[in-house]
């Protein structure tokens, strides 16, 4: 779908839901939608059974972690209308000690996806039938995609050849991780191509 | 095999083709046919037996298992060198970890190398088996299998090339008949 399409698309679920939805922007050719909260549900009923947005799968579900702002995460929802062949991403931003409402009961693909977020961010989903954690150890502790956790972490393992059995000790690194690379693009750093080292300049000039 | 009075071929390589194995094995016949036995030194045999049998257990963690398939597949068929890849540790010789072990496995790791008949061994395959590699300083990744389970051999690389397993596979070759020893 073309951008000016997008845009009306945009203009029609902000107007519609007016009460729940903040804004709806159309930026790189994505359709970003933010949304309330504690009404995301309604939101995404209205999305999926709205004739004009028709978005029948939820393709992804996910959280970001901004520890310095409040609210603290972001939960993302990425949505696809084979009918319309549209995609729209809808977030709602939440707190570490806000419940947000299941999406199970409108898309059963969010389940596995709210456990992989619950487990990863600690956000709390109220209403899914069963937010156990999906990928990390059992009994592990900590959320470890959340930016305050180590990387890592606090436990490591080895087999116990007395107690025939693996057990879990105090991280304890021979040599502490280190950052080798100075030069990244994405520290900052000056990162002139080779052969390209005027570019800066001319640009300067106002060329 | 060594033969009752001469020692024919084992300790040892074996004999190349030529006049000299032609006559090794012709005395080896007239042994069998004179006495209708040969005599050969046990931990030989047995060594012979287990170094050509060495069937793997499949531990497929990550990306290495696909090197790993690469071995086992027609052109370094390991099948000639009697390696049959077992789905079972009970029909198993050797472990060959491919991939990184995860805390979550290794529990299940360890069950199943206690699963496996004595005598056992262990490869480790690729940087992460090894050590843990690109995910050492992971909070979820074991740093190195050999917190979990003795290791016999290392193969290193990220992944190490089906040439590099077949070595290290010949290297524990090399290891079992080397130690030499019946019991583990």
């Amino acid at each position: 779908m073309d951008t000016a399409g997008l845009r009306d698309l945009g203009e029609h679920v902000a107007t519609s839901l007016s009460d729940y939805v903040f804004a709806a922007d159309v930026s790189r050719d994505e359709l970003t939608v933010d949304a309330r909260a504690d009404q995301v549900v309604r939101v995404l009923k209205f999305l999926r059974d709205d004739p004009r947005c028709r978005f029948e799968q939820l393709t992804d579900l996910c959280g970001v972690d901004y520890p310095e702002r409040d609210p603290r995460f972001d939960v993302v929802y990425h949505l696809l209308s084979l009918s319309h062949n549209q995609r729209l991403r809808l977030k709602i931003g939440v707190n570490e000690d806000q419940p947000v409402p299941s999406a199970t009961g409108v898309y059963a693909s969010a389940g596995w996806w709210e456990r992989e977020t619950w487990d990863l961010y600690g956000i709390y989903f109220a209403g899914n039938p069963d937010l156990r954690r999906l990928l990390t150890d059992y009994g592990f502790d900590g959320h470890p995609l959340r930016k305050d956790f180590p990387l890592t972490g606090y436990v490591e393992l080895r087999y116990d050849s007395e107690q025939k059995r693996v057990v879990y000790e105090p991280v304890k690194l021979t040599q502490e991780f280190r950052r080798f690379d100075f030069l990244s693009p994405w520290e900052g750093a000056a990162h002139p191509l080779p052969g390209d080292e005027k570019a800066g300049e001319a640009g300067e000039d106002g060329r | 095999m060594g033969v009752s009075t001469t020692t024919v071929g084992l300790p040892g390589k074996p004999l190349p083709e030529g006049p000299a194995q032609d006559q090794a094995l012709a005395l080896v016949s007239d042994e069998l046919n004179d006495k209708g036995f040969v005599v050969a030194q046990l931990d030989s045999v047995i060594n012979w037996a287990r170094t050509g049998s060495l069937w793997p257990m499949t531990f497929g963690l990550a990306c290495c298992a696909v090197e790993f398939m690469q071995t086992i597949a027609s052109r370094y068929d390991i099948d000639r060198i009697g390696m049959v890849p077992r789905a079972s540790p009970r029909q198993s010789d050797v472990m060959i970890v491919a991939g990184t072990l995860c805390n979550k496995m290794a529990p299940a790791f360890r069950r199943v190398y206690d699963q496996m008949p004595e005598p056992r061994y262990v490869i480790s395959m690729g940087s992460c088996a090894n050590g843990g590699g690109y995910y050492h300083y992971s909070y979820s990744v074991v740093r190195g299998c050999d917190r979990v389970v003795p290791v016999d051999v290392y193969v290193p690389g990220c992944p190490p090339t089906a040439e590099a397993l077949l070595y290290g596979i010949m290297q524990l070759q090399r290891k079992i008949r080397r130690t030499g020893t019946i019991a583990r």
